[in-house]
């Protein structure tokens, strides 16, 4: 099927036609018409291209109760997603060949979005001996991105060693940067609100160390260096001073560290609990100017869904996370672009052109021109809508939205030339 | 007052002294009285719903409850359906189910009677919440203060041990300053929460500096496990730099009283003739207690179903 998509704006630029034929971009133009053809009314839509996610929970194997990777797809699609990252920390943890490749083949059957298996760095997730990092990279699956994400590779040697032997593979460790010592029992950012809550503290300095230590490490071996979900103004800091020095690193920060504060811990409701925790509005700022500036390079969801009763019990024994992957581009439109900080090519920059990069992505996060695979995304900027977790297609309610009015709405998503969202609807 | 009684830092000037004047009217009611029993809350069932271990706070609770002639149930959970891996929120709608009006929980997690306010129409009391509140015992801890002093407002508390890990602390600092008291908090600096200076008080690591000035001092029950990690070298040290002792107590001025939660580490934050003389409230505040959590049941209830 050829599409025909009329007066979209690309980057919110001046409005044209585009033909995709064929999985790419056939021709760009004004009034186009093939006969035969789809036409998509992309009048007073912006047009980018698809969003790339490089952290994604979807849960399978091992919760499918909470999120499948067909739901999960099917919400990264709504979301404008046209491939994401799936995380290792599922049951079994993907840290063989055999676990990537079988999330693969998922996220081809639902063919709603590219899944991309992340490899484990570790063993079970158990931070002691390496997994077979190799045999995962040259899977069907082709893993580019190592992460032990839920736990922090902890021990500094064995760090060392994986940002080392992943430079043979063209890959990259996503750290999730914690010292796990100093945050023994944390529920919550630790600060003024702690303090009152009476809930263990998780000191910005834990993620800070780690930073501090992984961009040493990586200069040291000339490796690359992934930061996952950066929290803290001192972590964009640290950040900032190693780019200057020419560390290979990179960094992501989440939609919702974006836009909350460890304020909504106030009520004790776990749907705002989540690791790294929410923290306060200086951190917030510091990450906004920081995406700005390019010093963190990438947003990434950390879309992290929870079954009801892992949520709706007491905080301390909720399970951190919370869902992202539909409203990941609403919240940045409104925290970056609506604020002035962003405008539409640079937002595709963080949230499509550079996370490809960092995963090593052929097909996604290219421009939007002739030749290019049709991977693209079509946003009504002007469209607010209310949060209704009841209305998400994942299959789990944890959204820290419920109830907020937010800018930008997903009209249509194409995954190489065929739509997998029409009209704001999954198409399958 | 509000439906629920969740935390102190919740509580007004007017509502604390609300609490206040009514338990003491609740004492003098009683005062004298064979039978110490008010048929205000008849009908009424107030659940003692304990996830932690406890003994002074589920005994009062339980007879403040029985005075006002409610019907208690004491639902703890070890041995129950929790232990079989019933969750907060269906224990809780069970037990509305059968129709309680109150519960009185304690619970290791902080924040867990907020949830519970969350999902039943009755009242919720906090018995306890993790390190976060025990706005009971504050409540207690100021009438003790009021009948002791015979004021509040500008009273110098100096509260002394585990304020980090303390809902006691947490409480009276919220309460009291409410209420007029200054408050000065005295422990090494391992055991007073980052973030503490957004609190309405001073902060001291030198005990013997505060006393002078002090009318009341509280001390904490400091538990011998945080030793394991690290929040101070071993007991000794800590009793010799935090402990109140006989000669510490001599630093006191004539009318300066001495209060303690319970339980005690006798040796270990107050020595035993420190706990033993004539400034101790120590058991004041015990039977005191009883009275403020009548007049919270009574206040929250309001007497009559609505």
């Amino acid at each position: 099927m050829t599409y025909v998509i009329k007066n979209a704006r690309p980057y919110g630029e001046d409005a044209v036609d585009l033909v995709l034929r064929n999985g790419a971009i056939a021709s760009i133009g004004e009034d186009l018409t093939v006969p035969g053809a789809e036409v998509v009314d992309g009048a007073g839509l912006v047009l980018l291209p698809g969003l790339v996610d490089l952290h994604t929970h979807l849960r399978e194997p091992g919760r499918e109760d909470a999120e499948t990777v067909e739901t999960g797809s099917r919400a990264a699609a709504l979301g404008g997603f046209t491939a994401v990252h799936a995380m290792a920390n599922t049951d079994p943890v993907a840290d063989t060949a055999g676990v990537v490749e079988q999330v693969w083949r998922l996220g081809q059957q639902a063919g709603l979005v590219d899944v991309v298996p992340v490899g484990a760095v570790t063993v079970g997730l158990a931070g002691s001996q390496l997994a077979e990092l190799g045999a995962m990279a040259d899977s069907a699956a082709r893993v580019r991105v190592f992460s032990d994400d839920g736990h922090c590779v902890a021990d500094p040697a064995l760090m060392r060693r994986a940002l080392e032997y992943v430079k043979a593979l063209g890959g990259v460790v996503a750290q999730h940067a914690e010292e796990p010592r100093l945050t023994v029992g944390a529920q919550m950012h630790e600060g003024d609100r702690s303090a009152r809550l009476g809930l263990t503290g998780w000191p910005a300095a834990a993620e800070e160390a780690i930073i501090a230590r992984d961009v040493l490490l990586a200069q040291h071996v000339g490796a690359r260096l992934h930061v996952c979900h950066v929290s803290t103004a001192g972590s964009v800091e640290l950040l900032r001073w190693a780019k200057s020095r020419g560390v290979q690193v990179t960094a992501e920060v989440t939609p919702h560290h974006l836009l909350l504060t460890d304020a909504c811990a106030e009520g004790y409701d776990p749907v705002f609990k989540v690791n790294p925790p929410l923290r306060t509005d200086a951190d917030v700022e510091a990450l906004r100017a920081g995406l700005a500036d390019g010093t963190i390079d990438a947003v990434a969801t950390d879309h992290a869904p929870h079954a009801v009763e892992d949520k709706e019990c007491e905080w301390a024994m909720a399970r951190p996370g919370m869902l992202g992957l539909e409203q990941a581009l609403s919240v940045v439109v409104d925290t970056m672009v609506e604020t002035g900080r962003l405008d539409w090519r640079a937002l595709a920059d963080r949230m499509s052109v550079r996370p490809a990069a960092i995963g090593r992505l052929a097909g996604h996060g290219r421009p939007v021109a002739v030749g290019e695979p049709a991977n693209l995304v079509l946003v009504d900027p002007a469209h607010r809508s209310t949060v209704d977790p009841a209305a998400l297609a994942s299959r789990s309610r944890n959204s820290p939205y419920a109830g907020r009015e937010l800018p930008g709405r997903v009209v249509a998503t194409f995954l190489r030339g065929v739509p997998t969202v029409l009209d704001g609807k999954a198409v399958k | 007052m509000k439906r629920h009684l969740l935390e102190a830092a919740d509580l007004d000037l007017a509502d604390a002294t609300l609490v206040l004047d009514t338990a003491a009217q609740i004492d003098a009611a009683l005062a004298g009285r064979e039978v110490k029993k008010l048929p205000t809350l008849r009908g009424r069932t107030v659940v003692n719903l304990f996830y932690e271990d406890s003994t002074r706070t589920r005994i009062s609770f339980e007879l403040a409850a029985k005075r006002l002639s409610a019907d208690v149930i004491n639902f703890s959970a070890k041995g129950s359906s929790v232990s079989k891996g019933e969750s907060l929120k269906d224990t809780a709608l069970t037990l509305e189910a059968m129709g309680s009006d109150a519960i009185v929980v304690r619970h290791g997690a902080s924040g867990a009677p907020h949830r519970l306010a969350q999902w039943v129409r009755g009242s919720v009391v906090n018995a306890g919440d993790g390190t976060h509140e025990h706005p009971t015992q504050a409540l207690l801890d100021a009438y003790t203060i009021r009948q002791r002093l015979g004021r509040l407002d500008g009273v110098r508390v100096v509260l002394v041990g585990d304020v980090l890990h303390s809902r006691v602390a947490r409480s009276n600092v919220w309460l009291l300053s409410t209420l007029g008291a200054e408050v000065t908090v005295v422990a090494p600096p391992t055991l007073v929460p980052v973030g503490v200076g957004s609190w309405p008080v001073r902060v001291s690591y030198d005990l013997d500096a505060v006393l002078p000035e002090a009318d009341v001092v509280m001390m904490l029950r400091v538990q011998a496990e945080r030793m394991n990690a690290s929040f101070f070298p071993s007991a000794r040290e800590y009793s010799r730099r935090y402990g109140l002792d006989a000669r510490r107590m001599e630093l006191l001025h004539d009318d300066a009283i001495v209060m303690h939660p319970g339980p005690m580490n006798r040796g270990m934050e107050i020595a035993a003739e420190v706990a033993d003389s004539v400034r101790s409230t120590i058991v004041e505040q015990v039977g005191n207690g009883v009275s403020v959590r009548m007049a919270v049941l009574y206040l929250l209830l309001g007497g009559a179903p609505e």
